[in-house]
């Protein structure tokens, strides 16, 4: 019996799929955002309110993960701009090979901005690397504030939370503070921003951050070039 | 949830090893799975039986290694376990330290009978 060292990840093809998109995403100066949480958090809700506010100009699409039905990219597809649903029948999450299949059709260099929001799921997509620049996880405040230390993973791997439905904070036992020191645990770094696609509370710091963000995608593409 | 879609992956780099390796049977795979990796080892681990029962790659043992969340400090160089997801040094009490692993979901090794 011979013993051989591997040292491969297991979803090695996954990756190889994921860095691949990653360069593409470079080369054209694309912000790619992961959005993930537990279904009912209000990724929806918050891509309506973002949409919305978008200039009509703007160089934006969404993919968007279920594993059944339309109703995502219907909604969606009211501002505009190109929109994707993704089915992907029982599976939990999204993976790169299916973002690479469902960009066909799209030129990333009409691009700025690209959208995912993953299938809804908190353990499952945090495993599975999409090429994004950014993921991001909504934790709302109808779930528990134990969320972070439930689902370390993704609270781990997001660059920014956003508590959602703040506008309920009067009305629910949650402790934004106590949530919010949670994910700081898991993840000492990380961003929050507090929002409300109801009242709009925290939407213009939400648009900044991806501005900002925007604007260092392009940043990297120029410094490529030069 | 998805601990199948992994077993299948597994599965999927024995394949790809033992093409490389005509004359050779693979018996055992292992496998580091972080603290971080968000995965359920005995889920996994029932997904890969499942998987490879009554295939022709059967006996195939999968073995999995735990690997927990170790953070560095950045001030004492101090690496140390992190508990209770408190991320401060026991040495000098630095809040911020670095994650240094974790994450993984790395095929470590194979058996190979030859």
């Amino acid at each position: 019996m011979n013993r051989i060292a591997v040292e491969k990840k297991v979803l090695n093809e996954n990756q190889i799929l994921a860095e691949q998109l990653r360069e593409r995403y470079r080369q054209h100066g694309v912000l790619c955002i992961n959005l993930i949480s537990a279904p009912g958090s209000g990724k929806t809700a918050l891509l309506e309110r973002t949409l919305e506010r978008m200039d009509k100009s703007a160089r934006v699409a969404v993919l968007t993960g279920d594993l059944q039905t339309e109703n995502d990219a219907t909604r969606l597809a009211k501002f505009g701009f190109p929109v994707k649903q993704i089915t992907t029948g029982g599976t939990c999450h999204l993976d790169a090979r299916m973002i690479e299949r469902h960009l066909e059709g799209w030129k990333l260099e009409d691009l700025d901005l690209l959208i995912v929001e993953n299938v809804g799921n908190l353990v499952c997509p945090s495993s599975y690397d999409l090429g994004e620049d950014a993921k991001i996880v909504l934790l709302s405040t109808t779930e528990g504030e134990d969320k972070p230390l439930k689902y370390p993973s993704i609270f781990f791997k997001s660059e920014l939370m956003l508590l959602t439905k703040v506008d309920l904070l009067p009305y629910v036992p949650f402790k934004a503070e106590l949530a919010r020191e949670n994910a700081r645990r898991v993840h000492p770094d990380m961003e929050i921003i507090d929002v409300s696609s109801t009242t709009g509370e925290g939407l213009d710091r939400w648009m900044g951050w991806l501005k900002a963000r925007q604007v260092k995608a392009k940043a990297k593409l120029q410094v490529a070039s030069t | 949830m998805h601990e199948l879609g992994i077993a299948t992956s597994i599965l999927e780099c024995v394949q790809a090893e033992a093409a490389r390796r005509p004359n050779g049977r693979i018996t055992k795979v292992g496998v580091k799975v972080g603290e971080l990796a968000g995965v359920d080892p005995d889920a996994l681990q029932f997904g890969f039986e499942v998987l490879v029962k009554d295939t022709e790659w059967e006996p195939l043992a999968l073995e999995l290694e735990y690997v927990p969340r170790m953070q560095r400090c950045p001030k004492c160089a101090y690496d140390f376990q992190m508990t209770e997801f408190d991320p401060r040094c026991p040495l000098c009490g630095e809040y911020s330290t670095e994650c240094i692993s974790g994450e993984e979901l790395d095929i470590a090794y194979m058996e190979v009978e030859e």
